[in-house]
């Protein structure tokens, strides 16, 4: 693993900016009991993820549901602790921060939930879901935090915004929920938005609307920015690069580009091959797709988890080795044999 | 009128079903016409709330208590069957003539009922045989579907949700239906497991010759089944077409931003969104709906428009009068 971790440095050194947040090696391990006592195994959520996030860059975790992306969203957020490997933002590990030092990390992050109107209280009004943020973080003139309620509001479009500042969640369209939780995440200036699936529960017109949002704001916060996505189509009009997750690692990360065009691990292809684009031709043609399903991480198989499902395995290699990450062009790792 | 319609696998004229609540009517099918010949699929596409599962509520005539209005004619193998009486419904059309795999039906399987008896029991009440054929039916749908036969034996938890999703389809395949209308069958599900549904109900669409009416919001998955589309906009269908004139070129102002909206995997051009909302189908417009959303509205949008036909293609806008 240490190899891992020599990659990742090397290739951010290619980018000029400061590093914000770095992943180093984290394991995410849930443990498993047995009648509530002892330990009969690790559900191994997350194994060994390394990666590094720049000043003001969108990169996007493309997997999914069950290979640990959320997990992993979690650990950034200093949800989890994890059990090998630190999560350090802007030199400081999240995993030994106190109480307080957790209060000053979650000032500068900000997260956007997949179901917006699971995730606003029902009986609070707009205003008071903005206030509340602003409130925990100690700004207690009233005025002032109206006036930022404001401004965050026209920052995602929310206007005019006498109309929406009582309004409570229920008498909101979908978008115009997911935008309150965009300024909920917005109000208290961070540096860092996680985003988990922000448009999946959207309809297909609304969606490119936020889309579009987010990046505006990404652009002119100059935000750094975690997507977290399964839908490799939304990707490319974000983000500069992705990270494909299969089986709690990260099994490729390259420049956007560069994976659409020319994805090198076989489980990318099969994602590619998957995603449609409207096309009549489309219904005459049988999608590729691997046979089985993504592992169980109670037992994940051995060598290169995507092994079992692979067609280009290589006997003898892939299924008794574990891959390491190689480089085959400047800046794209791929964690897979066949480019040794 | 009728010898056409005997033509037709399905031919539903001016359906209508309105709801009754406390704040007005709300009017989810509003007047749908189309037709579908046996083996071809046809895709409804519509955002949230525009009344597509309502629509296929009405063809099947599960209805809640709240019904105001509920008229219009659905021809199946040219039988009116808005004509018959519920009971004669129940035991000659559901199951038997239309099955539904309705919205997130991985979930709406008891837990406590292994899957094979689920899947029989269709055959058992429907085409009345014996619950060992109905199992040996059960295998052969399971072998249609990609599900290994002993799965059979197992409980809906034990299965993942693509498995779930495909024991739903061989659920509703097991009594034989001519067509099966399937409510956003994949919209829950994940990416490689979305794609390998689709592979199902292509083969099953071959090899049965089953035809379907696909119900969804997903434009691009949508693609790999139709044949047929038509768009669905404030409880009207807005344009109906084959699948291949609309997606190169859809006609109708809605459609047309719809189809922009979509991202795109393979092609550079950058997404547009459609700027405002759809009306609220309490209270609506005389006027053509989407005319105060549309960019290329005019004089005569004032006025609600007919059903146009171009080419072999049928648009509800004045642009094509």
């Amino acid at each position: 693993m240490a190899e891992t971790q020599v990659v990742a440095s090397k290739s951010s050194s290619e980018d000029t900016r400061k590093v914000l947040l770095s992943i180093q090696n984290v394991r995410v391990w849930f443990e498993l009991r047995r009648f509530g006592f002892g330990i009969a195994g690790y559900v191994r959520a997350v194994d060994g993820v390394a990666f590094d996030l720049h000043e003001g860059e969108a990169i996007a975790v493309v997997g999914e549901s069950g290979c640990g992306k959320s997990s992993l969203m979690r650990t950034i957020l200093g949800l989890h602790r994890p059990r090998e490997g630190q999560v350090v933002f802007e030199d400081k590990v999240i995993s030994e921060m106190g109480r307080e030092g957790l209060k000053w990390y979650r000032m500068h992050v900000g997260y956007i939930q997949q179901d917006p109107y699971g995730a606003l209280p029902p009986f609070m009004s707009v205003q008071r879901i903005l206030e509340e943020p602003l409130i925990t973080a100690g700004v207690h003139n009233k005025k002032e935090r109206e006036e930022r309620v404001r401004k965050v509001l026209t920052e995602v479009k929310m206007t005019p915004v006498e109309d929406f500042l009582h309004k409570f969640p229920h008498m909101l369209s979908g978008g115009q929920q997911q935008r309150t939780v965009i300024a909920r995440a917005m109000i208290r200036n961070p540096r860092l938005i996680v985003a988990d699936e922000p448009v999946s529960m959207l309809d297909a017109s609304v969606r490119v609307e936020i889309l579009k949002l987010l990046r505006s704001l990404q652009a002119s916060h100059n935000l750094s920015f975690i997507y977290i996505t399964h839908d490799l189509s939304t990707v490319k009009y974000f983000s500069e690069r992705i990270f494909v997750m299969y089986a709690g690692q990260l099994v490729e990360k390259g420049p956007i580009g560069k994976i659409l065009k020319n994805p090198l691990h076989p489980y990318t292809h099969a994602l590619i091959a998957a995603t449609s684009d409207p096309d009549a031709r489309n219904a005459e043609t049988y999608k590729e797709v691997p046979p089985g399903e993504p592992p169980s991480l109670v037992k994940p198989p051995a060598g290169c988890r995507f092994h079992p499902r692979c067609s280009r395995i290589i006997k003898g290699t892939c299924d008794v080795e574990e891959p390491p990450e190689f480089q085959p062009e400047p800046g794209h790792q791929v964690k897979c044999w066949l480019y040794k | 009128m009728v010898s056409s319609a005997n033509h037709k696998l399905l031919r539903v004229e001016n359906l209508v079903l309105h709801f009754r609540t406390t704040v007005g009517t709300v009017q989810a099918v509003d007047g749908i016409d189309f037709e579908l010949d046996s083996n071809r699929a046809v895709v409804i596409l519509g955002e949230s709330g525009c009344g597509k599962t309502s629509l296929a509520k009405a063809i099947l005539r599960l209805l809640p208590r709240n019904v105001e209005k509920y008229t219009g004619k659905v021809y199946l193998n040219g039988v009116d069957i808005m004509a018959l009486n519920d009971e004669e419904f129940r035991q000659n059309i559901r199951w038997v003539g239309i099955s539904l795999v309705p919205q997130a039906a991985m979930n709406s399987l008891n837990p406590v009922i292994r899957v094979g008896d689920q899947v029989a029991e269709p055959a058992i009440v429907h085409l009345g045989i014996k619950k060992a054929e109905a199992w040996n039916l059960a295998k052969q749908m399971f072998q249609h579907v990609g599900v290994p036969e002993d799965f059979l034996y197992r409980y809906p938890f034990e299965l993942s949700g693509g498995m779930r999703q495909r024991v739903a389809i061989a659920m509703a395949l097991v009594t034989s239906p001519s067509l099966i209308v399937l409510d956003e069958p994949t919209s829950a599900l994940d990416l490689l497991t979305q794609a390998n549904i689709f592979n199902v109900l292509k083969r099953i669409k071959k090899e049965l010759g089953t035809s379907f009416i696909l119900i969804t919001h997903d434009i691009a998955t949508s693609s790999e089944l139709a044949d047929e589309v038509a768009i669905m906009y404030a409880g009207q269908i807005v344009e109906v077409g084959h699948a291949k004139d609309f997606f190169p070129k859809p006609l109708h102002p809605y459609a047309e931003m719809l189809m922009a909206s979509v991202p795109r995997l393979r092609q550079d051009q950058d997404p547009e969104f459609i700027v405002g909302q759809p009306p609220s189908l309490i209270n609506l417009p005389t006027s053509c709906r989407f005319a105060p959303r549309c960019p290329k509205r005019f004089s005569k949008c004032d006025q609600d428009p007919p059903m146009i036909e171009k080419d072999g293609r049928k648009v509800k806008c004045w642009l094509y009068a």
